[in-house]
């Protein structure tokens, strides 16, 4: 069984490789590259899977949950320039897809538990635009 | 491997009437939506791609490269038009939100190979007629290889 979560976070970025001029950047990522930066209201989606626990009806205590997702990903980036304040951003290029993938090492090993394991994060940039990250090797 | 969906948006009109069907078949299939001067809607085209992301710009697609390959392959030709006489594929087939989908898969997988990345992958193709009703297409892509 699935059990999902959402959160929201507001962060800016940039995206851009620094070693490839002004030019090549736009042509990559269009207005993204803007180097001063532009901002999402990031949507959260935090799936886990597991069989509930016959005593308590749950898949996953849904408050720790929550706590997880707060400590790792709302407290650090939520109202942050990524680039600037949220390690590993300030080398790698902070895009969706990368986004989805650094939540997902940060929120992976703090969610194994006896019948639960993370399975998918999944990140909207905008309502026209998602990204989800099921781990190493799975689609 | 990463999945990454873009939403587009399209208007367009449609009847839904099959040849092969009397009239009063055809009325009691598609109720409405076999109204003779047909009818619109506001479409909305998720198209999911699939691959691991690039090492160096982070990205399995770009999605510059990727706007422009749905709206001339799919936005352009269905924007503001009468599918049924102004799309060839629906002049003989119903064009239902399941036909919609398959034939937008169609257009979208034949030129894939060679205007993407061999690493990215189209995964799915899902098509929403109104806010309550949705067809999805996943699976194996012809002309994708």
């Amino acid at each position: 069984m699935k059990i999902t979560r959402r959160a929201e976070f507001s962060a800016s970025h940039s995206c851009a490789i620094q070693s490839l001029p002004a030019e090549e950047n736009r042509a990559i990522y269009g207005d993204a590259a803007n180097p001063h930066g532009h901002g999402h209201n990031y949507l959260l989606e935090v799936t886990m899977e597991g069989t509930p626990d016959p005593v308590t009806g749950m898949v996953m205590d849904l408050k720790k949950l929550k706590e997880v997702m707060e400590e790792e990903v709302v407290t650090p980036m939520d109202h942050r320039f990524l680039n600037h304040e949220v390690p590993p951003f300030d080398r790698v290029v902070p895009t969706a897809e990368n986004l989805a993938m650094e939540i997902w090492r940060r929120l992976e090993p703090r969610l194994r538990t006896s019948n639960a394991r993370l399975d998918s994060v999944r990140i909207h940039e905008t309502e026209d635009l998602w990204v989800e990250y099921r781990g190493e090797g799975r689609s | 491997m990463v999945r990454i969906g873009k939403r587009y948006h399209f208007s367009a009109s449609h009847r839904l009437h099959s040849a092969a069907l009397s009239a009063d078949e055809n009325r009691d299939v598609y109720g409405k939506c076999n109204n003779p001067y047909g009818h619109g809607h506001d479409y909305v085209l998720e198209v999911v791609v699939r691959g691991a992301p690039d090492a160096v710009t982070g990205l399995v697609v770009p999605l510059k490269q990727l706007d422009e390959y749905v709206k001339r392959e799919v936005i352009s030709e269905f924007d503001h038009k009468y599918m049924n006489e102004e799309i060839e594929a629906f002049r003989h087939l119903p064009p239902t939100t399941e036909n919609v989908a398959a034939v937008i898969r169609e257009k979208l997988a034949r030129g894939w190979r060679a205007a993407f990345p061999s690493s990215a992958s189209l995964d799915s193709v899902k098509i929403f007629e109104t806010r309550r009703n949705m067809v999805e297409l996943r699976g194996e892509m012809e002309g994708q290889n």
